[in-house]
């Protein structure tokens, strides 16, 4: 295969799409929910702010810096789980972890967006990149079911 | 250079991702030719057994191994006595020994510790740690704008309240080569001591720890075409003499009584526990290879790499460069950035061409902080790089610009 058929496994048309015009870019209010989690190894840091209200995620925004694969996922993590039960962004964050990690996953859900970061799993180097904003937003949720802001 | 060096090394002659393998991260670690793999079989194959022990032939055999490697590695930093060469698992171990040995006994409350921004973290972490525990105050050595340190800022960063100056050697992200004999020269005038990480140095330049006159001087030997968790803590023998080991138990000792005991003496007293005797084997091997070839060609082979990629990558449009643009002042380490593009992602695109570089913070935060960027992209050269190598990187780069600036 070409570099540039092997790239397009990683880098679709979709991934660069978020990477240059991030969705949900920002800050929520000081009422919301934070989540700051870095990957050490690289540098890449997130700043999740989470709006939950009676168990639905109304609202989602990130903040960071990081590589293209980082900062798309967090764009459509954010997209994803604004809308959703807590229950439901669980769920799909444990597809989505699945998926990263080569797994079949539950394919009754429509990822939509997400769909396309399928092709990191076969670069293994990346997938901490993928997952920072997932692993951030887990544990936005689970902040938010013990009551425990940091 | 000599183009058989590239045949002594057996993993550089392999495909990765279709394409013939360069490797640009001997920063991080570098490869091994077959004189240290067979070394290290040998000993495994042949003498395998404990040091300092047995009074049967393989633990003679063993021991002279590991002594003999002590000796060699005297000889190549030219230390003035075999008692002055700690084996120690890497340059981190022996900068924490020196932080918990040293540090602890001659640094008291409101004292000073110096530094420098460009340190790679196993040279800060430890004095962070001294200082807090002591109450002492940890100053850092500010930066020219190009990245390297001048004797002005030097001098005033020591003051007489100063015990301990720890400076690298060569920089592991700028590359840049720092005056060691000039500071330790300002560093004892004030009666403080000289620290060096040579984790960069050693395996790229002679060092002279006498003529440097570094107090204490580390590096690993998995940098120098050694081995893993084998490395080196020279230290001037006044020093050690009175200094306390760090780890306790089997084979430092001398008498052990049921409340009291006594140490061996240098080196071993700082030697606990059953050594690395393949690691000292393998490290004693890869300094005859690195011999055989000359200290003085491999520095001179990587100055050459280090102006020729210097001058190629600039010619990229979106190319940015740290640290000092004059390729004198550099070793063999180039880190950039390109334009838009993300290193992590400059990284992936090199990976797919066989291009082996390293992304991302490179264990120096505070010099990230200082050069106003959260990651980089740095390609680091060794005695088996050619310009071809350097062609394939510019090559290589070009390539992952096309790639994004297509696909935005």
């Amino acid at each position: 295969m070409s570099i540039n058929s092997n790239l397009d496994q990683l880098y679709r048309q979709v991934i660069m799409d978020h990477y240059k015009n991030p969705r949900n870019k920002g800050s929520l209010g000081e009422e919301a929910v934070t989540v700051d989690m870095n990957n050490p190894t690289c540098g890449d840091r997130i700043h999740l702010t989470l709006q939950v209200e009676e168990g639905i995620i109304t609202d989602a925004k990130f903040d960071g810096e990081g590589c293209s694969i980082s900062m798309s996922s967090a764009s459509m993590m954010t997209q994803a789980v604004k809308g959703k039960t807590v229950e439901e962004a669980m769920k799909l964050s444990e597809i989505f972890s699945d998926m990263m990690i080569g797994k079949d996953y539950d394919d009754s859900i429509d990822l939509e967006d997400i769909e396309a970061l399928s092709g990191v799993s076969k670069f293994p180097a990346r997938i901490k990149c993928a997952t920072l904003s997932w692993k951030a937003m887990e544990k936005g949720v689970q902040q938010q079911n013990t009551g425990m802001e940091e | 250079m000599n183009p058989t060096i590239l045949s002594n090394f057996p993993i550089l002659n392999q495909e990765v991702n279709g394409h013939p393998l360069v490797y640009l991260d001997s920063g991080a670690t570098s490869q091994k030719p077959t004189a240290v793999i067979e070394a290290i079989k040998a000993y495994y194959e042949q003498d395998n057994s404990n040091v300092h022990r047995g009074v049967h032939t393989l633990g003679n055999r063993a021991t002279e191994g590991y002594e003999g490697a002590r000796d060699k590695v005297r000889g190549f930093i030219n230390a003035s006595s075999t008692k002055e060469i700690i084996f120690m698992r890497g340059t981190t171990t022996a900068i924490n020994t020196v932080a918990a040995s040293y540090g602890e006994a001659n640094v008291e409350e409101g004292d000073e510790i110096v530094i420098t921004y460009m340190e790679h973290h196993s040279n800060i972490i430890p004095w962070q740690q001294l200082a807090k525990r002591k109450k002492a105050v940890l100053n850092y050595i500010e930066l020219e704008e190009d990245g390297t340190l001048s004797l002005e800022n030097v001098r005033k960063a020591i003051t007489e309240k100063t015990k301990i100056v720890s400076v690298m050697h060569v920089s592991n992200v700028l590359g840049v080569l720092n005056p060691i004999k000039e500071i330790a020269q300002i560093a004892h005038e004030h009666g403080a001591v000289m620290v060096v990480d040579g984790a960069q140095a050693a395996p790229h330049l002679k060092v002279d720890v006498q003529d440097l006159d570094a107090d204490f001087y580390a590096f690993s030997g998995h940098k120098m075409c050694g081995p893993t968790g084998i490395g080196v803590l020279y230290g001037k023998q006044r020093h050690l003499e009175v200094m306390e080991p760090v780890e306790f138990g089997g084979e430092m000792i001398d008498f052990v009584g049921l409340q009291e005991s006594t140490w061996k003496e240098l080196p071993w007293k700082f030697e606990g526990g059953t050594p690395i005797i393949a690691g000292a084997i393998g490290l004693a091997a890869a300094i005859d290879y690195l011999e055989s070839i000359g200290l003085d060609k491999i520095e001179q082979h990587e100055h050459e790499l280090a102006a020729y990629a210097m001058e190629k990558m600039s010619e990229i449009e979106g190319m940015t460069i740290y640290g000092p643009t004059d390729p004198s002042k550099r070793a063999g380490i180039i880190t950039f950035n390109l334009s838009d593009v993300h290193p992590h992602d400059v990284a992936t695109v090199l990976d797919m061409q066989g291009i082996a570089v390293r992304a991302g913070h490179h264990c120096a935060q505070p010099l990230m902080k200082w050069l106003n960027v959260s990651a980089t992209a740095r390609a680091s050269f060794y005695l088996y790089n050619t310009k071809e190598d350097v062609d394939r990187l510019v090559a290589g780069l070009q390539k992952a610009k096309e790639y994004f600036n297509d696909v935005y």
